[in-house]
């Protein structure tokens, strides 16, 4: 164990070094790009064997991955925003034939204008490409998460790819204190890869990537959205495996003075530290407020946040990506739909905020909380169905 | 190890790689030209087959029967070199750590639209690379699978449902895209343009030192379709005789850098008998049109003078 301090892109790197997976397509862009030149210095410095293909784009590097996966290889990529983007087509490939690759994302907002700051529009615009997607607060998650990816994605029961998020230059450029694992401890946690059939397998042929008719197709999906159900299981008993080895507790989310909540804000990402702040800052006012933490996205653990939610009479839920549906973003659909099934009466507002990388402070904070007690009294406090905060006036 | 002798019958004899029962058309190029590829492998050598989204692909591997013998893969339309690049790289990671022991060749087949158009940067990138795989287009000159639409593979003229001939139309207006020399340009170990002629031997060869020659090869196949071309089924073979007699498509190769003529024709045909043959040039043969054929057989001129020059260099 080492008390350290890193960038998040750097957490990611010493993940990978500890794990040393067999091969890396990677197409440099901004805010991921350190990544892969963390790795190809690894390489070039003998410190890992990994085999590294420096692609001429996005779209060639998840087609690689998707051919050394299917070849019998722990593969992993990274990327950002338009790259994410242009590997949209191919994610639905790798999920759908079952292959376990790894991807560190760093969120970044799709273009539209140009734009390279933390946004969430990226990885939520594969949100349904069938790919597990975690999330991350900080360095020291990111680096707990990537350590678990493999051990999740590799499962017999679950067999998907696997993002692991982490925000862009929030997390991945600031330096942050962090704990490392034993190299040796995470080497054995994470294991071999020794999946039950490839194409190189020396006493099997195999055949990837049908063309499957309308007979077989559709229990082909069937069977893809089961594993990503069995996933939830999968992801818990990895997570606890992990906390006894690192003390480090992991679930589908974290509730941060969550359980008498009676207003509480749902978000993914970086933001949740600012929230807590204003957490602890409502708290001082007398006011119970909490946090909720969305890690695990993919699968959505739909029943389990609306459970940790039942006690709440308002609830604002913070989207760093437009939906541009006319009501809001990806999270607040999820979640509000989360809570109807359950039956809950609490009132729910969906917050846009922190597109592009804009700033988002503990005051902003403070005021969503202080609108959500307006709110859960029966007021009419915003105008809009969705809401920016941070925006210029 | 490139094989120095072609031995017709030791070759006949060779296992059959893509098995039949496969629903490609009768008459189709592009399954001539895999089973004959895929026959240079010697016996006893492992392969990875890839291949990109087209006819082949929906053909041959259609849920849950495959055609291949070998190991195989399809992802997508764009990236079969891409593709093919990580199952290589993969093969090398995992012998390297003692996971795998076994020798394999990498072979990915793409027809012209997966490979001259959608898929060229996949494929440059791969050769670029330069991985040790084989890729083969199998170059039928237009997207067949979707109906016959025009690609950068399509010669000039040429009827295509996105280049139809009609009253204002002489058919697709642009010459062919030259992909062997592009690939060339890549300096890679082995480039070389072939068709069905003869026993195969020109395809045989030339598939035999794409697959033993250390590096990456690209292996560019006339592979005529009786849809798209329109022309009799059993025209095939008579076709591609044309297409080299009149220096339409000529066989040559370029090793290391060194472009080889392998067949002069003694004389060479008028392209019109080429054409004549293919319902897709027929408006070419309707009075008052002289002046296409006499363009085309000029492009074909420049192309040849050009390839001599280089051959000859």
């Amino acid at each position: 164990m080492l008390k350290t301090r890193m960038s998040g892109n750097e957490a990611v790197a010493h993940a990978i070094r500890q794990i040393n997976p067999d091969v890396m397509p990677a197409f440099p862009i901004t805010p991921s790009t350190e990544i892969p030149q963390f790795v190809a210095s690894m390489i070039a410095n003998g410190e890992i064997d990994t085999e590294f293909i420096p692609v001429e784009s996005e779209h060639s590097s998840m087609s690689a991955a998707i051919g050394s996966s299917a070849a019998g290889a722990r593969t992993l990529t990274a990327t950002s925003s338009c790259g994410l983007a242009f590997m949209w087509e191919v994610l639905y490939v790798a999920a759908s034939s079952r292959l376990p690759i790894a991807m560190a994302v760093v969120n970044r907002g799709l273009t539209g204008p140009l734009n390279i700051n933390a946004e969430h529009s990226d990885s939520m615009g594969a949100r349904d490409s069938g790919w597990l997607q975690i999330y991350a607060e900080n360095n020291q998650e990111v680096y707990d998460n990537f350590l678990q990816a493999y051990r999740i994605a590799e499962h017999p029961d679950v067999k998907l790819p696997i993002m692991i998020c982490q925000d862009g230059f929030i997390t991945s450029h600031a330096v942050e204190n962090i704990t490392l694992w034993d190299d040796d401890k995470m080497k054995k946690f994470v294991g071999e890869y020794e999946p039950r059939h490839y194409l190189l397998k020396e006493d099997e042929v195999m055949a990837v990537g049908p063309y499957a008719g309308s007979p077989y197709c559709m229990e082909a999906k069937k069977a893809q959205a089961e594993a990503m159900k069995r996933a939830k299981q999968v992801i818990l008993d990895v997570a606890k495996e992990f906390e006894e080895i690192t003390g480090q507790s992991y679930g589908f989310f974290e509730g941060y003075r969550l359980d008498d909540a009676e207003y509480a804000v749902v978000a993914i990402g970086s933001v949740c530290g600012t929230a807590k702040d204003a957490v602890d800052a409502m708290r001082e006012r007398g006011l119970r407020a909490g946090l909720l933490k969305i890690r695990v996205f993919r699968p959505f653990p739909a029943q389990e946040i609306a459970s940790a939610l039942k006690n709440c009479r308002a609830i604002a839920i913070m989207d760093r990506s437009e939906g541009y549906n006319a009501v809001g973003g990806p999270l607040g659909a999820e979640v509000t739909a989360a809570l109807y099934r359950a039956g809950a009466q609490a009132k729910v507002v969906n917050i846009m905020y922190g597109l592009s990388g804009r700033d988002v402070r503990v005051k902003d904070m403070e005021k969503i909380y202080d609108n959500l007690v307006k709110l859960g009294d029966g007021e009419q406090v915003y105008s809009e169905t969705c809401p920016y905060v941070g925006l210029r006036e | 190890m490139v094989q120095k002798t072609f031995n017709y019958k030791e070759l006949q004899n060779r296992p059959e790689r893509l098995a039949p029962g496969h629903r490609m058309c009768a008459g189709c190029g592009g399954t001539i030209a895999v089973r004959n590829v895929l026959k240079a492998l010697h016996p006893g050598d492992k392969a990875v087959v890839g291949n990109a989204t087209g006819c082949l692909e929906v053909s041959s591997y259609m849920y849950p029967y495959t055609a291949y013998e070998d190991s195989y893969i399809h992802n997508a339309f764009e990236n079969a070199g891409a593709t093919l690049s990580g199952v290589e790289t993969a093969y090398h990671a995992l012998k390297k750590r003692g996971k795998i022991k076994d020798n394999y060749k990498f072979i990915t087949f793409g027809g012209d639209g997966g490979t001259y158009d959608i898929g060229m940067q996949s494929l440059s990138g791969a050769m670029e690379r330069g991985h040790d795989l084989v890729y083969v287009c199998y170059d039928n000159g237009a997207y067949m699978n979707t109906g016959i639409q025009r690609s950068s593979a399509t010669p000039q003229f040429a009827d295509t449902t996105t280049t139809p001939s009609g009253t204002q139309s002489d058919g697709k207006p642009q010459g062919r895209k030259d992909l062997a020399a592009i690939m060339a340009a890549h300096n890679i170990p082995y480039v070389a343009q072939t068709t069905f002629i003869g026993n195969m031997k020109d395809l045989y060869v030339k598939s035999d030192r794409a697959i033993y020659t250390p590096g990456p090869a690209f292996l560019n196949i006339m592979a005529p379709c009786p849809r798209g071309w329109k022309y009799d089924a059993p025209d095939i073979i008579e076709i591609c005789k044309l297409g080299v007699e009149t220096c339409y498509w000529p066989l040559f190769e370029v090793a290391e850098g060194r472009w080889l003529l392998n067949y002069e024709p003694k004389k060479k045909l008028p392209i019109e008998d080429f054409l004549k043959k293919q319902g897709r040039f027929k408006h070419l043969f309707k009075p008052g049109s002289e002046d296409l054929i006499a363009a085309f057989q000029a492009e074909v001129d420049r192309r040849w003078e050009e390839l001599l020059t280089r051959c000859n260099a």
